[in-house]
């Protein structure tokens, strides 16, 4: 099948600045595909650039098989974008917001009208319909961008950090609709910091840092490969360092902690209490977060 | 997308669309929005023009009352066209983040633009539409010809808006804008032959304000229409705005794309 979205090369700089260097991936149609990084890891950038809004600098770039450089109105017109910032237009209600955006795509009011209400159920903002932007939560506004996005009836899905600032109950409701989406058959592109996020939505994901991609995948055989299945935590103390040398795990030291990857967590945990003469010890399925940490380092950004 | 020069912006029938959304927000708040029309000539009739014409009597032979109403008329279109594309535009690009919205749609920045500029046109003729009805009340503009004065205040808004955009364009916040505000606008709307004719100025200075001063133009080819009397510069007002027009329409443009597509 051919991919949604093809990039070979992808190359972005601002002047001395290369934010995104030279990136090959394929999205697939019907697959949740992800970008993490920490923040300034190119993932916005790229997805300015799958959105037609911001030239690129090098590479090709094709979405549904057309160039971004010479077709950006056919490819914004199947495309749904949720935008990092809340960008809803103030002057209007959560209908009128819709309704002016279903404008700007050329549908025809009666078609947008129904449509727009049609996405003010599916989003659970049916009693918000004729109240102001202003008057809505952090979690309504994200819901009513997710609503915008879907008014022109995407093939395909961009959003940028589709759950930032959300309470668990708005992070909740949006992967349910975003999981409904996929099962209606469409693409999603999307970028997350939450780990956990990407981990429960995303079939393939990418991580990425200082405008290059890491290492591909899915969840479970990034984890596999970079990490273990399982992790067992420990002190960080002299005693269980040359303990575990001795018997060669595999292991790593974040400060005053110890973390141990192995398949079988229970016989490592058995014998670091006979051998090692822990602390506490605490075991655990590795996840997404220790492949992130890993590879990315844990390094604060900005 | 491809990086348009100064001479290709692209623009679709699309770009009504950014227009109506102005039109509907306008239409929202339209009891604010229609006092300042309807009041301001009011006020400088009677204090300017009544009050002030009372000494001054008449200029070349027209009362004073009817020497200014086309100077109102042209002040209005300058103002109402150049605030609307400079601080609600910037608002608009920059606080709301309108544009940012608008462009993740198949509008293209140069859409949104032309929009804008439409929509900067559009107000100075819905403002000098109610002005010109508050100046038939009081008898101080000629009929029918001042009917004229309502398609000339499109284009004459659409120069001004083109003009104002380019500020919007280069400016680093919302204060900056005061600056085009106090050093371009307040000066061009004391001498571009507004209250007094430009004859009495140094001969330098008028032609400056000639062959400078958009305002001028406006006020030429307005007071030609109220007035019924043909001024010798009235064609050359008319060429001097549809050329630059067109010239800061693609300069507009071409600088917003600048600031906006990185």
């Amino acid at each position: 099948m051919e991919p949604i979205i093809e990039a070979r090369g992808l190359t972005k700089r601002y002047g001395a600045l290369t934010a995104v260097d030279n990136i090959s991936f394929a999205v697939q149609p019907g697959e949740v595909f992800g970008f993490l990084g920490p923040n300034g890891a190119g993932k916005t950038t790229t997805m300015k650039m799958i959105q037609c809004v911001s030239p690129k600098t090098g590479g090709s770039l094709t979405v549904f098989g057309k160039d971004v450089d010479s077709n950006p109105r056919e490819i914004k017109d199947l495309l749904g974008v949720l935008p990092q910032e809340a960008n809803l237009d103030p002057e209007f209600t959560c209908i009128e917001n819709l309704t002016t955006f279903a404008r700007y795509f050329g549908i025809p009011p009666a078609e947008a009208l129904s449509r727009a209400e049609e996405l003010l159920t599916f989003v659970q903002l049916d009693e918000k319909r004729d109240v102001k932007i202003e008057k809505l939560s952090g979690g309504m506004k994200r819901r009513l961008l997710l609503a915008r996005a879907l008014i022109n009836n995407p093939r395909l899905l961009v959003m940028d950090e589709p759950t930032i600032g959300l309470d668990p109950q708005g992070r909740h409701l949006i992967w349910e609709k975003l999981k409904s989406l996929q099962a209606a058959g469409n693409t999603i592109v999307l970028t997350t910091h939450y780990l956990e996020e990407a981990e429960r939505l995303c079939n393939r994901l990418v991580i990425m840092d200082s405008g290059r991609i890491l290492v591909e995948g899915s969840p479970e055989a990034l984890v596999a490969e970079h990490v273990s299945n399982d992790i067992v935590e420990t002190d960080h103390t002299p005693d269980v360092v040359s303990c575990l040398d001795r018997l060669g795990a595999t292991y790593e030291v974040f400060g005053d902690m110890v973390q141990v990857y192995t398949d079988k967590p229970r016989e490592v945990a058995r014998q670091l209490f006979e051998e090692c003469n822990p602390g506490k010890v605490f075991a655990r399925r590795g996840s997404l977060e220790d492949v992130f940490l890993k590879l990315t380092g844990r390094k604060l950004r900005d | 997308m491809t990086e348009a020069g100064f001479f290709g912006p692209q623009i679709s029938r699309r770009c009504w669309t950014v227009w109506r959304r102005n039109w509907e927000v306008f239409f929202k708040t339209y009891t604010v929005n229609f006092l300042p029309p309807v009041l301001e000539p009011v006020l400088y009739l009677l204090a300017i023009g009544y009050g002030l014409g009372s000494f001054v009597g008449e200029i070349d032979g027209i009362p004073y009352v009817e020497y200014i109403a086309p100077a109102l008329l042209s002040i209005s279109m300058m103002n109402s066209a150049f605030f609307e594309c400079t601080y609600s535009s910037y608002v608009r690009m920059y606080y709301m983040k309108t544009f940012d919205a608008m462009i993740a749609t198949p509008l293209s920045i140069d859409d949104v633009i032309a929009g804008e500029l439409l929509w900067g046109a559009t107000r100075s003729f819905i403002y000098t539409s109610v002005m010109l009805v508050v100046l038939i009340a009081f008898g101080v503009v000629d009929l029918p010809a001042s009917l004229l004065v309502l398609p000339f205040s499109f284009f004459a808004g659409l120069l001004f808006a083109c003009i104002a955009m380019c500020f919007t364009a280069i400016t680093p916040s919302i204060d900056a804008l005061n600056y085009p505000s106090f050093l371009f606008i307040t000066p061009m709307f004391l001498f571009s032959g507004t209250f007094f004719p430009l004859t009495v100025l140094p001969e330098l200075v008028q032609l400056l304000a000639v062959v400078l001063l958009p305002l001028t133009q406006l006020v030429q080819v307005t007071r030609s229409l109220t007035l019924t009397t043909l001024s010798p510069l009235f064609f050359y007002s008319l060429a001097w705005i549809a050329v630059a027009t067109v010239f800061f329409f693609l300069l507009s443009t071409w600088l917003m794309r600048r600031r906006l597509i990185v």
